[in-house]
């Protein structure tokens, strides 16, 4: 599989999700780590969704709001050019990773700017943006906390709200003692972010070119918000003199009024708070108050024909809160990394494989148990569910079409119980059969402990209970039919 | 600039293509005028109740509540200040007379982020404040200037008017709406992360201190 390059210069992609996940479940203190804070930001957004009587309003609200955009998406993101522009903004278009690396490398060499400052933005990690700056000899420094640590640990973001959730504190201080040259630095989280604080706050006050990505685009204002905590994002969108931001096409909402519905929803799906430290909006360039020069890049790379599948097309209205990573119990126990995407998670389950036409990540529909609490935290209530066994049904009928998927045991095996199941004959038929063939698979104990080929997924970890030597449709024709048939009038099929 | 305009163009194609028909300006208009927005979007908590909660919402955050009348604002600053070790404070434009106590130095500031990160702090108004989450939203307006000035120096006092405070996020958006073009910062206590085991912690890289200073009538 051909992948994005990360931050440590390796691939996402390069394997499917259960391989990955199968290094991850070796791994005690990573899981410790996931399952730890999972659970904290879990129990304090369940805490603060319920002080809100009008919760389920809110997410109608912003599913509406949401899709009504992703309805007209070619207006909206025109009327924010239009707006921007006339702010003094300059506005990109970047249908692929390569043109958004191009525009923005461009940007950043005509101001010979060899480091820049970046907000973390899960966009740029999609288009393998920091790769490509490397590349040409400018140095990115990221300055959300997580993301320096997971920067300075040559490592991948594992959640995009808390990239670094995979580590924990005594592996993020020896990080920064070798990183920073601080051998002496304590472990308490203070010490940890004052270390960051002053590591950073010298490159704020000096360098001259910000990236971010951005939390919306406001079309009617042609402005941007951008949601964050330590203010690192404020010091990138205020001290430069030129900032770049890279932002999905999705991110458009019609007005700055929509506002109202998602700084209640994100801060409290995102953080568990009912607010965020600092959000952030502003309208292409204001005389004497920040970046005198601004440029927004929308990028596809993958969005637009996402818009063409009716069904799948409420992926798009995602707002990035990671609520459905934190209430997942798949990802509780793999954390990100299994997922092998920038977009990890439940989400990222549906949006990877359709970013990428379903060329990769294909087996990530699957990495889900259906449980539905996805659904169900979803603060723009994308049915995640639904939408995963929608793509299931896509990666099936692709593999169908081809002569390798044709003719595949799992094709065979399942085409074989469909014409089984259609016909109840033939299914009693199959019991029957069933009941005998077993034999030389079922021990003593009356289970099955060993099962042939791809039926052996189930056996590794789990015994099967042998088929009964009269199944539960013999057992009723023989024992309750006959008098069922009676009381009702009418003859039982069974 | 001919290849910029050939991704725009595929870009608004390609999503033109995957949604059919467009609809009409006012069409689109219509349906998003027609979006139920039953969320709740007034208060009705009467002032001393929502003041108290606004309060308590700070604190919770570990910002600094104080309250003054409106002819006490000097020596409540006053007060403040020598509780806090500051000298002095740095000033927007437009921050009126009445606010400043005597034997304190206030200066209005350029906008150096280098001269700025060695001011002992800053002292501001606001546009409106939010009682249910805790914010003041602060604008590029008089009395509150460029946002760098309350994102550099490691100490902000904030002063609001109790007239300012609402208690939810539409309130405050209504109110917003006709200088939402204006930078605009949202404000909630200190500044903060949860990055390392999901600890809140105080103090990464805005101001580290936020003392908050409720007017009230009398």
């Amino acid at each position: 599989m051909s992948g994005v390059q990360t931050q440590d210069g390796t691939q996402w992609n390069r394997q499917d999700f259960p391989e990955a996940a199968k290094e991850i479940l070796e791994q005690s203190q990573t899981r410790k780590n996931v399952q730890h804070a999972t659970n904290v930001i879990q129990g304090k957004r369940n805490k603060v969704v319920a002080e809100l009587p009008d919760w389920e309003d809110l997410r109608e609200a912003g599913a509406q709001i949401k899709a009504h955009t992703l309805r007209h998406l070619d207006h909206y993101l025109a009327e924010f050019e239009a707006n921007c522009t006339a702010a003094g903004g300059h506005v990109h278009w970047a249908s692929d990773a390569a043109e958004a690396n191009r525009i923005i490398l461009g940007l950043v060499q005509q101001h010979d700017a060899k480091e820049v400052i970046k907000i973390k933005t899960m966009t740029s990690e999609e288009v393998g943006l920091n790769a490509t700056l490397e590349a040409n000899g400018i140095a990115p420094i990221e300055t959300d906390l997580a993301e320096l640590i997971v920067q300075m640990g040559k490592d991948r973001p594992s959640h995009f709200v808390a990239p670094a959730l995979h580590v924990n504190r005594a592996q993020v201080r020896a990080i920064f003692q070798k990183e920073m040259h601080l051998p002496d630095l304590g472990d308490r989280p203070e010490d940890l972010a004052t270390a960051a604080r002053t590591y950073l706050r010298e490159k704020y006050l000096r360098i001259k070119v910000a990236i971010s990505g951005g939390n919306f685009l406001i079309a009617d204002s042609g402005g941007m918000c951008i949601v964050e905590s330590e203010g690192n994002g404020r010091m990138c969108l205020t001290l430069p003199d030129v900032l770049i931001s890279i932002v999905g096409i999705e991110k458009v909402i019609p007005s700055f009024q929509d506002l109202e519905v998602f700084l209640q929803t994100l801060p409290r799906s995102a953080t568990g708070e009912r607010m965020n430290p600092y959000n952030s909006t502003w309208c292409g360039v204001h005389p004497g108050d920040g970046p005198q020069e601004f440029h927004v890049v929308l990028l596809d790379n993958g969005r637009s024909p996402i818009l063409a599948d009716k069904e799948a097309r409420q992926t798009l209205q995602c707002i990035r809160c990671a609520a459905c990573l934190n209430a997942c119990p798949v990802y509780h126990q793999t954390g990100g990394h299994a997922y092998e995407s920038v977009y990890a998670g439940p989400i990222g389950a549906i949006l990877t494989p359709q970013l990428h036409s379903m060329k990769e990540g294909r087996s990530l529909p699957y990495a889900s148990s259906l449980c539905g609490a996805c659904y169900q935290v979803c603060p723009v209530k994308i049915n995640i569910p639904e939408v995963l066994i929608h793509l299931r049904g896509k990666v099936v009928q692709e593999d169908q079409a081809t002569l390798a998927g044709k003719f595949s045991l799992w094709n065979i095996g399942m085409q074989a119980a469909a014409f089984l199941f259609a016909d109840a004959g033939r299914l009693g038929l199959a019991e029957r059969v069933g009941a005998v063939g077993q034999k030389v698979l079922v021990s003593k104990n009356g289970f099955i402990e060993w099962m042939p080929l791809m039926l052996g997924g189930w056996t590794q970890t789990r015994d099967l209970k042998a088929l009964p030597a009269q199944s539960f449709r013999q057992w009723w024709a023989k024992e309750k039919a006959p008098s069922a048939a009676a009381k009702n009038g009418r003859v039982s099929h069974g | 600039m001919a290849e910029v305009m050939d991704h725009r163009a595929a870009i608004l194609g390609s999503i033109r293509k995957a949604l059919g028909q467009a609809s009409s300006k006012d069409a689109i208009a219509e349906e998003y005028a027609a979006i139920p927005r039953t969320y709740t979007k007034t208060g009705g908590m009467e002032r001393a109740a929502l003041l108290a909660h606004f309060e308590e919402r700070l604190v919770e955050y570990d910002a600094g509540v104080y309250r003054a009348a409106k002819d006490g604002i000097a020596a409540k600053v006053a007060e403040i200040l020598t509780a806090r070790g500051k000298p002095g404070l740095t000033l927007p434009e437009g921050v009126p007379a009445e606010w400043l106590p005597e034997g304190f130095s206030f200066e209005v500031a350029g906008l150096q982020a280098l001269e700025l990160d060695k001011t002992p702090g800053v002292l501001t108004g606001c546009t409106v404040a939010i009682a249910e989450t805790g914010s003041i939203v602060l604008q590029n307006a008089a009395a509150q200037g460029a946002r760098i000035l309350s994102l550099v120096p490691d100490y902000h006092l904030c002063v609001v008017f109790a007239e300012q405070v609402v208690l939810t996020v539409p309130e405050a958006f209504a109110r917003l709406e006709g200088t939402s073009t204006l930078p605009t910062t949202f404000v909630s206590g200190p500044s903060a992360t949860a990055d390392i085991e999901m600890t809140r912690i105080k103090g990464v890289h805005g101001p580290r201190f936020l003392d908050v200073l409720i007017v009230v009538e009398a």
